[in-house]
């Protein structure tokens, strides 16, 4: 007895002691992965010293951000991140993931954890202001869409009085059903869901009559459905969802890399400029191409880039309209419509202000 | 002469033994019937969805990142040397100790046989079988050299640590740096229900003899962390350590993501093991402590020697249940963005190739916390017996 007590205590006095080696290991990790001093050095600084650029990603958001069965990440959102690394350091693979969650992404983004958050996160002037963030240009314009069934004999929103809709709970996209339902005197039953593939089982169970989303969750969701003719998507939108990068307040220089890197991959598709077919532009007489992919001028080095980073940009990654159709477009099982998110020249909202 | 008689046939064997137990009268085979139809069908059902319909390639693609998460490719051998090391010591006690440990050993040796039978890479066969050798030599050592007793139960206790730097690295061409974002799946699930209870542990009995303490500072301030914690869900305590404790940190410091969820389950965890702790000290009788001040103890000796040990032992399938259910519990951690096991799966899902198949996603996920939960509990079970809980 006497024995096995006194084994307790060394016991005891082990683990107390892997306790302090690891307090140890926790002491060196703050050194590793602080991410800087706004007041003393700049983003951009820091992130040249560190090596690599950290983006918080979503990392179970079909299409825009997932793992691959090799650990990589993937997804449209996430191909964003890729081109600010190649930006900054002519390797798109100089990049860190950190997959955040709805709730806890803005929080990454304020205590400065990444360095720029590309998680489908929906641009509002209460976001911008009281939260200290800046919202670079929207990547992707979305809008809350309703989707039913084809034999439910429901065309728009007024069909849906008494209905039960599914929606996840936690989002502007419960808010927004809750308003709008509410402007067009409609009454209904919602059904709020952790994750929105508790919601899509239910809507297949039966259980449900209809479920909003984005229109891209809906489109991404309706083709792996049973039988995806058997759903249509109503016309109505019920919101405006412009989605696209954020970035802490206080840093005006690293807040230009994000919204410049963003705007050359727009400004690329407009020229016709592709990952595939860049270098015959390269020798160009033409000053516009001339000053945009850095061959005169110095446009990058104005941003404390180098002047060529267009050229990274669209070597690494492509442009917008090849990123769009990489992850989302028709080849994909997505199959969205560039609509709202074609070119400003083909009628959608994609525009960049000049490079000059 | 007298006859030998046998019984009548319909009363012995599985006749006998099915009238008497399915179908005696009316009522109880009818319900036998109603019965069999319902498993019947519900087994047919599930069978048919798990062999038919369940499309399992998303979980072979993809077993990978279920398993080890984003641990780099060519550093994939540290997770296989510290699951060799792991084997090595079961081997080992099984053949110092034999009993319990020798029919979890016999069960791993096993799963890892029946696992190099599946089409692996080569690479995976040679590790699957190098882990079911090292458990047969470590059979095989023990069984012969009595001595090793005392290194290997030192080795256990060395072993987690080492396993941490060795997952880790340390900064040299040789074990270079994983940094704990890329660690995920099944080795993060475990790692973080390891950390946790090894190291509430110690701060729960702390805790425990805090709140029974004659000094009241310690007392009350046992009692107030005790009650705080317990106050407070799980999965609050979480989202503060991943939302809350970076704004009060020192500008441009930020601790790492997993090793706040790490310190959220640990400090959590302590608060619930204290309490039972505590109910164990109550249970132990007054006797005890005045024969321990009749023989002159100390304080510290009477606690250690006489009181903890005893109302350790009573306490064993509380602190074990905790255990399994604190390893379940850590796939909350999945909610504030981690990648653990059930998180990897929640993301493998948004694959475009494989949305829509969470099904086949959950219940291998059930199916894997099922197996570990199960052979916690009857570790524990084997071990309440052998120290004889509840018997004397």
């Amino acid at each position: 007895m006497r024995k096995k007590a006194y084994l307790l205590v060394i016991l005891l006095l082990l683990v107390t002691m892997t306790l302090a080696a690891c307090g140890q290991d926790s002491t060196q990790e703050p050194t590793q992965t602080t991410t800087g001093n706004q007041s003393s050095r700049s983003t951009l600084e820091v992130v040249k010293n560190r090596g690599y650029v950290i983006v918080g990603v979503n990392s179970k958001l079909p299409g825009f951000g997932y793992l691959e069965p090799d650990g990589s990440y993937s997804g449209f959102d996430v191909e964003f991140g890729r081109a600010l690394a190649a930006a900054i350091f002519n390797d798109p693979n100089a990049v860190e993931f950190r997959p955040l969650s709805a709730k806890d992404r803005l929080t990454a983004v304020q205590t400065g954890e990444v360095d720029v958050l590309m998680r489908n996160t929906t641009w509002t002037i209460s976001r911008d202001t009281s939260l200290g963030l800046n919202f670079a240009p929207t990547t992707f314009y979305d809008g809350q869409g309703m989707m039913v069934r084809k034999d439910s004999g429901i065309n728009s929103l007024e069909d849906l009085d008494g209905a039960r809709i599914g929606v996840q709970t936690g989002t502007t996209t419960e808010l927004n059903l809750t308003d709008h339902m509410r402007k067009l005197n409609v009454d209904f039953e919602p059904i709020v869901f952790e994750d929105l593939d508790s919601v899509v089982a239910a809507y297949e169970a039966g259980s449900i009559d209809a479920w909003t989303t984005d229109i891209s969750g809906l489109a991404s969701r309706q083709a792996t459905l049973a039988d995806p003719n058997a759903h249509k998507v109503l016309p109505e939108v019920m919101s405006k969802e412009p989605l696209g990068p954020v970035v802490r307040e206080g840093d005006d220089q690293w807040y230009d890399i994000v919204k410049w890197t963003i705007f050359a991959t727009i400004e690329a598709e407009e020229l016709g400029i592709t990952q595939g077919n860049i270098d015959s532009f390269m020798n160009s007489d033409d000053p516009v191409f001339r000053r945009f992919l850095g061959v005169e001028g110095d446009l990058g080095t104005n941003l404390g880039l180098s002047n060529d980073f267009t050229v990274n940009i669209i070597k690494s990654v492509g442009n917008y309209g090849e990123i769009f159709d990489r992850y989302l477009g028709p080849d994909t099982v997505f199959n969205l419509e560039r609509g709202l998110n074609d070119l400003w020249t083909n009628g959608g909202l994609m525009y960049a202000p000049p490079f000059r | 002469m007298e006859t030998k008689m046998e019984p009548p046939k319909n009363t012995i064997g599985i006749i006998g033994w099915l009238r008497k137990n399915l179908f005696n009268g009316w009522f109880n085979s009818l319900l036998t019937i109603i019965f069999l139809w319902i498993v019947f069908t519900v087994l047919y059902a599930a069978l048919k969805w798990v062999f038919v319909t369940a499309d399992w390639t998303v979980i072979v693609v993809n077993l990978r990142l279920l398993l080890v998460g984003q641990y780099p490719q060519d550093q994939i051998f540290r997770v296989w040397l510290a699951l060799t090391l792991v084997s090595t010591l079961t081997g080992l006690s099984w053949g110092l100790w034999k009993g319990t440990i020798g029919n979890l050993a016999i069960a791993l040796g096993a799963s890892f046989l029946i696992l190099s039978l599946f089409p692996f890479s080569g690479e995976v066969k040679t590790w699957l079988l190098v882990n079911a050798t090292a458990i047969g030599l470590g059979y095989v050592l023990g069984r012969y050299f009595p001595i090793l007793r005392k290194p290997t139960a030192a080795s256990w206790i060395l072993l987690f640590p080492f396993i941490i730097v060795l997952l880790r690295g340390l900064g040299t061409s040789w074990l270079p740096i994983v940094g704990t974002n890329l660690w995920g799946g099944l080795m993060l699930t475990f790692l973080l229900a390891i950390v946790a209870i090894v190291f509430s542990f110690p701060l729960g009995v702390l805790l425990a003899l805090g709140r029974t303490s004659k000094l009241p500072l310690v007392r009350y301030l046992s009692i107030g962390y005790i009650e705080l914690i317990r106050g407070v869900p799980l999965i609050t305590i979480l989202f503060m350590a991943q939302l809350m404790l970076p704004l009060f940190l020192p500008e441009g410091v930020t601790l790492d993501r997993v090793l706040r969820a790490m310190a959220g389950l640990t400090l959590f965890s302590a608060a619930y093991l204290a309490e039972n702790v505590r109910s164990g000290l109550q249970s132990i009788p007054r006797g005890q402590y005045e024969a321990a001040q009749a023989l002159g103890l100390s304080n510290f000796k009477t606690t250690f020697l006489i009181v903890l040990p005893q109302a350790l032992r009573a306490v064993i399938p509380i602190l074990v249940g905790q255990f399994i259910a604190l390893f379940k519990d850590t796939s909350l951690v999945s909610i504030v963005g981690i990648l653990d096991f059930l998180g990897i799966g929640r993301s493998i899902v948004a694959q475009p190739e494989f949305l829509g198949r969470q099904r086949e996603i959950l219940i291998f996920a059930a199916a894997i916390y099922f197996v570990f939960s199960y052979a916690m509990s009857y570790a524990s079970r084997r071990l309440e017996k052998s120290l004889g809980v509840g018997e004397r």
